[in-house]
Order: structure tokens, then C-alpha cells, then sequence
């Protein structure tokens, strides 16, 4: 296996935690979904490559499910119900754009060296691979946590999605049954969230998760 | 062929089955008869197998497996002379107190909350004797804790005991736990958890300590070592007073039980430091056991603080076999244990002989507290006569049975001077001056405790409108006091008794008692000390005889007048001695200090028509200081802990994110 094979991996996988990066900084809605899309385009193309320096055409289906629902079905449908909703305009984040982007980066570095202290006997680019989709999950993590609005919490959880894909395509002998019903779990869930943003706006006249600790029970 | 483990097996199964068949009977008067009637039987069958194990012909130990539990493991069971010893302290303790209870019980308003507790609790105390595995004692062991939790809350409704009971349990549960670790520990990696197995392996010198602590917090709370005592004076006055008796009497010993398997035992040859810990622990549980129940008022309190000052000297007589032994002087060790199970014996029969009478009197009257007692004497003759005996035999006077085992303690506090240890020749004299202190306080307590109960006038209308107890708690109380007296007159018999568990335990016995002419004790060579009981006796008969003898011949017959106005006396039983006067002294000279006794005299101006007052304040320093920081800390930390429930979604989020980046870093650096 030549080094540009291998280079193109790294790339490949570099270039999704470059658009986890993007989505961190992106303030409104649109754009935001915009760079979810490209997210999971760069994703099914890192797990079609993968399928083909790892001589397994089952991974093309991943990739190609990657591709029709993640990159266009799902930014679609999003798109529709931020329409619906009328809050394409702004995305509050409740930590600055600054700290975030610092918090970023000290994940990836915290990921670089938790993977090469762990796996130091791994092949190498399940090495690098795995290092980056640890990134990329960390990433999508610290978006759930740092934003208030509904719709990016769930563009956060499906980037993290994405992370683990990654991983998981990045890892070799993977069941297709596995990544299949990874990716079914996903669809479901994001249904069931579009559904509760519909019930939560139709009852709060809002989708900032803020405003539902209002009309919680009890305290203390 | 049928052996006596089997059998005694077979009785914790009757028992469990009486507290099945108790739960369907409930209510009924039925109930109530069958029941005791069974546990009598059993527990009386129980005494008489474990007698004959003792001292009869039949081989111990015997080991049973039965194929329950741990599928590896099984339930195990063995039945060696330290177990023997302790199974009949609890048949003696469990058929007085079924017989007690046969009468006694009518007298319980929600019988149902006792009954199908009762058995169970015997059935757990069995099987912790018999248990040999770390697995099978543990369960036992919490099953006799929440029974007797349950029947400690059989008068729920009172505020009172539903304190006892919660302070009973976080206690109770706290030593298991500590009891878990400890023999987590002996077991090590391998879980080799059967009793043979930790015997013969090798503890290292870490862990045996670490053992060490763990059993003394968690069977010294069990017992009510100083400072784990707090629950026993709340818990056991709780419960009816059959079960009080049990509690007191027997539980404790069970308690002790499991110290003297753990550390005579399963830990094999220990330091002499150990001994240290375990001397001054009794030595300051005998002082402040016997101080708190010189100051209480209810009987029952009075009687439960007690148990800690006899548990104390138990412990200082078990301190003292350990350090004899450390330091090979088998013979004195032999002697040391000997008294120490002599007195777990005789504690068990008086102190159940002490509960009896205050069930009685609370049956009769309705009251435990003292200060509403008085003239009882002549409406319970039989009662009052029984609960001398027992005041008598714990205030260890000659000739009862408790005179005789504290006098074996001193006998083994004067061989400390062959100690090789120091700290040891200075210690122990010192711990033997604050164990002839205790016994004399112990002494003051006992004769407050009947002097104001049974003696002057009736102070309550409840107390003069008294009547006897019915004949099956008379019969009990009989009983033991002849017990108590017998083990005081022969006290040889019981020592030649305890000798093959102190030869199977220590690697020697005291010298053979029954040699000896005339039934004398002598705990190391005649020529030393020996006394002889029943000498004391014929020589107390005839001189009390000849004194009264001479008082009603010499004295004069003839009608005297006194003056109209004695002091006040006879005009309100108020005004009579109380317990609260009768302390006083000892209050102002040790209670001042240890525990912070203050006094107040709210005294009304000239012509002021109200009454004065006197206020006695007390401070249990040890609930003060260790307590109620420990209280205070767990409630704080609750309080705070409880915002966690009100997080938003978002910093729940943030939560998990942080746990999992923390965690990250830590495999990272």
C-alpha cells in the first residue's frame, strides 16, 4: 500500500474534523445545515475510500446511505422545518465562538495523544482514523453542549453519528448488519426529535431548550 | 447416625418454619402460645444438644454442607466447642425468655408485629454460631440484625422507637458493611471464603490490622463497644421486654461471638499492641456504660447501659487472654478467656433475669421510668425477690454467679507484672483500676435501681394498684435466679465446662477445678488465691440468720412514738430519696467531667407563688462529638447533592461531556 493511498485517507478523515471545526463557529441556522451537509459528504466520500483500499464492497453501501440520507435527506428535511419553524435567522451559542474553537482544539489534541498512548501496536491507519473520529465525536459533543436551539443540538448529535461511522468503517472486518442498523437508529432518532420540535414549538411558541426549564416541576 | 450439628440445623429450620407458620396466625391467641411453646421447646432442645456437644462424649468439630447459596461455595456449617459454648448461653437466653414471653405475651397490643419476628431472630442467632463460611455468617448475621430491627419497631407508632429503630439500623447496616470488608480481606483475590481456608492462609501484617478495625467496629457496634454504644441504650429498651432480654442478654453475645471467631480464631497469633486497643476500648466502655446508667431513670435504660459496662469487662478479660497469649503465657491466657466467657455466660442469665422483672413491672404498672416506681416490694414479692438476685449478681457480690467470673478478671489483671511489654505492665493495672471503679459504680447502680423501684413508698397510683406477674414469667425469673446462684456457689463446674473451648482456642485450660477439695476455685495454684463459694454462702445463711435472729429476740416489742413531722416523709412520696438524689454525688464527681453534667436551680423570689425548679443537664460527649458532625456532614452533603436534581437538559449534557473528558485524560496522562 503506497503512502499517497494512505495520504488520502488522512485527508479524507482530516477534512471531517476541519468541517466539525466549521460547524462550530457557524451562527445561523442555514449555514449550519449547509456545513452538515458537506460534513456527511466528506464522510461517505473518507468511508468509500476506506471500501476501496480495504477491498470491501460493503463499505460502498455505507457510504452510499451516508450520502442519500445524511448529506441530502436529512439537511432537506431540517431545512423544511427551520422554514416552518421561522427561525432560520440567528443560532444563539451560549459560550463564545473564542472559547469554543480553543475547547475544539484542545479535544483533537486530547484525542491525538489519548489514540497513540492506547493503540501504539494498531495499524496505522486504523491508528489515525480512530484518532480523528474521536475528534470528530468530541466535537459533536461539545456543540450539543455548547448550543440552545433544538435544531443545532440535533445537528450536533448527527455529526457525532458521523464520528462514529468513521470509526467504525475505519476499523477493519466491521459487519454491514452493524453500520446498517447504526444508521437506521439515527434516521429514527432524528424523526423523533423533528416530531418533539413540532410539540415543543407548538406548545412554548419556541425551540430554545432554555425555555422548557420554566415549566419544569418541583424544585428542591 | 445422627449428630448434633444436624440436629441444631434442624432447629434453625424449625425455627424459620415457626416464623412462617407465625405470619399466618397473626392475631389469634393461638398464635401467640404456639409460637413461644415452640421456640421454648426448640431453644430448650438447642441448650441441651450444645451442653452435650460441650461436655459430652461427641466428636467436634463436625462439619455439614449443605448445597445452598453459592453454588461453589454451599452453606456451611461447623460445630466446634466455641460454638457449643455459645449455643447454650443462647438456648438458656432464648427458652427464658420463650417461657417469659408465653405469660408476657398477652400483655403485647400488635402481637402480630412480634410473632413471626421472634423465631426468626433466634434462628438468625443460631446460624451465626454455626455458620463456616464468610458467605453464610454474613447472611446470618444481617438476618438476626433486621429481625431484631423489626421487633425493635413492634411499637411503631411510639416517636421514640422510631428513632431507636433508624439509629439501629444505619448502625446495624454500618457494621455489616464494615464486617463485609473485613472478611473480604481475610479471603483475599482468590475469594477463598470458607472458614478452613482463612485459617490456614497467611494474612500479612496490613491486612490483619486492617481486620482488626473492621471486626472491632463492626461486632463492637454489635455489642456496644464505646464509641459504637449509641444505639443499644435506644434499641434495646425499644423492643417488648422479652426481646429486650434477648437483645441485651444474648445478641450481645453473638456479637462477641463473632469478635472472639475472628481474632481467637480465623486471624491465628497476633501482636501484643493488639491487646492494647482492645483493653482500653473496654476499660473506657466499662466506665462509661456503668456512668450512664447511674444517671438514667427509665429502668429499661438503666438496665441496657448496664449491658455496655458488662460488655466492656468482657472485653478487657478478652484483651487481657490476647496480650497473655501474645507473649505465650498460655496459662494465663486460658485464665483470661475463661473468666471472659464465664462472665458472657453469667451476663446473659442475670441480665435476662434483670429485663424480666422490668417487663413485669412495666406490665404491672405502665412505667419505666423509676421516679414513678417505689414500694413495689410488697405488692411483687416474688418479682422483687428475683430482681435482687439479679441486681445482686451484677453488682458481682458474693455468692452470685457475677462475683465470680470478674473475680477470675482480677485474677488475671494481677499476672500482668510477667508481661514483657511496658506499655502492657503499665496499662493493665491501670485498666484493672478503672474496672474495680466500674464494678463499684456498678454496685451504686443496682442498688438505686431496686432500692427506688421496689423499696419506700409507691410514688405513682399506677405503682401502688401493682399486682404480681403471672406464673410463667415467675417461673422464668425463679429459674434464673437459681442459675445465677448456682454458677456463683459452683463456679468449678462451669470453669471445668469452658475448658476445652479455652484448649481448643488458646492451646491450654485453667487447671481442672473438680479436684479441688471442698468445690474451691483456684485460677492458678491454691496456694495463690482460691475462693470457695459456697463457703461465702453457708457463712452469709448463717450469720444473716443469727443477726435477724438476735434483732427480733433482743429488740424491744413495744410501741414507740416519733415525732409528727419526720422531715416530711411520710407526707408525699415525693418527698422521698429518688433516683435523681441518689445519683447526685457521683453526678457532681464524675459526671461534671465526662459528662458535662450541669446543674440548675430555678428558685422563686420571696412570696413568689411558683414552683422552684431543678434542672439536671447531661451531654453524651460521644454522640456530641462523633455524631452529630457525622449528621451534620451527611445532611449538608444531601442538601447540596439534591440540586443535581434540577439541572437543565443542556448542563446534564455538559455533565456526562466533562465525566467523559476527565476520564479521557486520565488513560491519556
Amino acid at each position: 500500500m503506497d503512502s499517497l493511498v494512505l495520504d488520502i485517507a488522512h485527508l479524507l478523515a482530516g477534512g471531517l474534523v476541519l468541517a466539525s471545526f466549521m460547524m462550530l463557529y457557524q451562527d445561523r441556522l442555514n449555514a449550519l445545515l449547509n456545513v452538515f451537509a458537506l460534513h456527511a459528504a466528506i464522510l461517505a466520500l473518507a468511508v468509500a475510500w476506506q471500501a476501496y483500499i480495504q477491498n470491501a464492497p460493503h463499505l460502498y453501501l455505507t457510504a452510499g446511505i451516508a450520502l442519500v440520507f445524511k448529506a441530502l435527506v436529512i439537511p432537506l428535511a431540517l431545512y423544511r422545518i427551520v422554514r416552518q419553524l421561522g427561525i432560520h435567522r440567528e443560532v444563539e451559542t451560549v459560550v463564545g465562538i473564542g472559547p469554543t474553537m480553543l475547547a475544539g482544539m484542545a479535544l483533537v489534541a486530547l484525542s491525538l495523544v489519548l489514540m497513540l498512548r492506547v493503540t501504539p501496536g494498531a495499524d496505522y491507519i486504523a491508528r489515525e482514523d480512530l484518532a480523528f473520529a474521536l475528534s470528530v465525536i468530541l466535537l459533536g459533543l461539545l456543540m450539543m453542549v455548547t448550543r440552545r436551539n433544538a435544531v443545532s443540538q440535533v445537528v450536533g448529535f448527527m455529526s457525532l453519528e458521523n464520528g462514529l461511522v468513521l470509526a467504525a468503517t475505519g476499523a477493519r472486518g466491521m459487519p454491514l448488519v452493524v453500520e446498517i442498523s447504526v444508521a437506521f437508529s439515527i434516521l429514527i432518532a432524528f424523526i423523533v426529535i423533528g416530531v418533539f420540535l413540532f410539540r415543543i414549538r407548538e406548545r412554548f411558541d419556541t425551540v430554545d431548550v432554555g425555555a422548557l426549564d420554566r415549566f419544569r416541576g418541583d424544585r428542591g | 447416625m445422627i449428630s448434633p450439628l444436624h440436629l441444631l440445623v434442624a432447629n434453625a429450620a424449625a425455627l424459620l418454619a415457626l416464623a412462617a407458620i407465625a405470619i399466618g396466625l397473626g392475631r389469634s391467641r393461638l398464635g401467640a402460645t404456639l409460637t413461644y411453646g415452640g421456640t421454648l421447646a426448640v431453644s430448650i432442645l438447642t441448650a441441651m444438644i450444645a451442653a452435650w456437644a460441650l461436655l459430652g462424649p461427641a466428636s467436634v468439630p463436625a462439619l455439614l454442607r449443605l448445597p445452598l447459596g453459592l453454588p461453589w461455595l454451599g452453606v456451611n456449617f461447623r460445630l466446634d466447642t466455641l460454638a457449643a459454648f455459645f449455643l447454650l448461653v443462647i438456648g438458656i437466653g432464648c427458652s427464658a425468655s420463650s417461657l417469659h414471653a408465653l405469660g408476657y405475651g398477652r400483655h403485647e397490643t400488635s402481637p402480630e408485629r412480634v410473632l413471626p419476628f421472634f423465631p426468626a431472630f433466634l434462628a438468625g442467632m443460631t446460624l451465626v454460631v454455626l455458620a463456616d463460611d464468610a458467605f453464610t455468617f454474613l447472611i446470618a448475621w444481617e438476618f438476626m440484625s433486621l429481625a431484631s430491627w423489626a421487633l425493635v419497631l413492634a411499637h411503631h407508632h411510639d416517636e421514640e422507637s422510631q428513632r431507636a429503630g433508624f439509629i439501629y439500623l444505619v448502625m446495624a447496616s454500618a457494621g455489616t458493611l464494615c464486617l463485609l470488608l473485613a472478611f473480604g480481606l481475610l479471603a483475599g483475590p482468590g475469594g477463598a471464603y470458607g472458614f478452613d481456608a482463612i485459617r490456614a492462609a497467611d494474612h500479612g501484617a496490613l491486612a490483619t490490622g486492617l481486620v482488626l478495625v473492621l471486626v472491632l467496629i463492626g461486632a463492637g457496634s454489635k455489642a456496644g463497644i464505646v464509641p459504637l454504644h449509641v444505639w443499644l441504650p435506644l434499641a434495646h429498651p425499644a423492643a417488648p421486654s422479652h426481646v429486650s432480654a434477648l437483645m441485651s442478654g444474648v445478641m450481645t453475645k453473638v456479637a462477641i461471638y463473632g469478635f472472639v471467631r475472628v481474632v481467637f480464631d480465623l486471624l491465628g497469633g497476633l501482636e501484643w499492641w493488639v491487646s492494647v486497643i482492645v483493653l482500653v476500648l473496654g476499660a473506657a466502655t466499662a466506665l462509661l456504660g456503668i456512668l450512664h446508667a447511674l444517671m438514667e431513670s427509665d429502668l429499661k435504660r438503666v438496665l441496657a447501659y448496664s449491658t455496655i459496662e458488662n460488655v466492656g469487662i468482657i472485653f478487657v478479660s478478652l484483651g487481657l487472654a490476647l496480650a497473655f497469649r501474645a507473649n505465650g503465657m498460655s496459662e494465663a491466657a486460658a485464665l483470661a478467656f475463661t473468666a471472659a466467657l464465664f462472665h458472657v455466660l453469667n451476663h446473659s442469665v442475670f441480665k435476662s433475669l434483670l429485663f424480666f422483672g422490668a417487663g413485669a413491672i412495666l406490665a404491672a404498672t405502665g412505667e419505666r421510668n423509676m421516679e414513678r416506681l417505689g414500694g413495689l416490694i410488697h405488692r411483687m414479692p416474688v418479682v422483687s425477690a428475683a430482681f435482687l438476685v439479679g441486681c445482686v449478681s451484677v453488682a458481682a457480690l458474693p455468692p452470685f454467679n457475677g462475683f465470680a467470673s470478674e473475680w477470675l478478671v482480677f485474677q488475671a489483671i494481677l499476672l500482668s507484672p510477667d508481661l514483657a511489654q511496658w506499655n502492657l505492665k503499665l496499662l493493665v493495672p491501670a485498666v484493672g483500676g478503672v474496672l474495680a471503679l466500674a464494678a463499684a459504680l456498678s454496685a451504686a447502680c443496682f442498688v438505686r435501681a431496686f432500692g427506688i423501684s421496689f423499696l419506700g413508698r409507691p410514688r405513682s397510683p399506677a405503682a401502688e394498684r401493682a399486682v404480681d406477674a403471672n406464673r410463667h414469667s415467675l417461673s422464668t425469673m425463679i429459674g434464673l435466679a437459681a442459675l445465677c446462684l448456682l454458677a456463683g456457689l459452683l463456679p468449678g463446674l462451669v470453669i471445668d465446662g469452658i475448658a476445652p473451648v479455652s484448649q481448643a482456642l488458646i492451646g491450654d485450660s485453667m487447671p481442672a477445678q473438680s479436684r479441688i477439695a471442698w468445690l474451691s476455685i483456684a485460677p492458678i495454684a491454691q496456694s495463690r488465691s482460691s475462693y470457695n463459694g459456697l463457703l461465702l454462702f453457708l457463712f452469709i445463711a448463717v450469720s444473716a440468720s443469727l443477726a435477724a435472729y438476735v434483732i427480733h429476740r433482743v429488740a424491744s416489742r413495744e410501741a414507740r412514738r416519733g415525732p409528727a413531722w419526720g422531715c416530711g416523709f411520710p407526707v408525699v412520696p415525693a418527698a422521698q430519696y429518688s433516683a435523681d438524689s441518689f445519683a447526685q454525688p457521683i453526678r457532681r464527681v464524675f459526671g461534671s467531667v465526662l459528662l458535662r453534667a450541669r446543674e440548675r436551680v430555678n428558685m422563686p423570689a420571696p412570696g413568689e407563688l411558683r414552683p422552684a425548679f431543678f434542672r439536671v443537664e447531661l451531654h453524651d460527649f460521644v454522640w456530641e462529638k462523633l455524631y452529630a458532625p457525622i449528621e451534620r456532614a451527611i445532611s449538608f452533603g444531601a442538601d447540596n447533592l439534591n440540586r443535581l436534581q434540577f439541572l437543565t437538559i443542556r448542563q446534564y449534557l455538559s455533565l456526562v461531556f466533562v465525566l467523559l473528558v476527565v476520564l479521557l485524560l486520565a488513560l491519556a496522562l
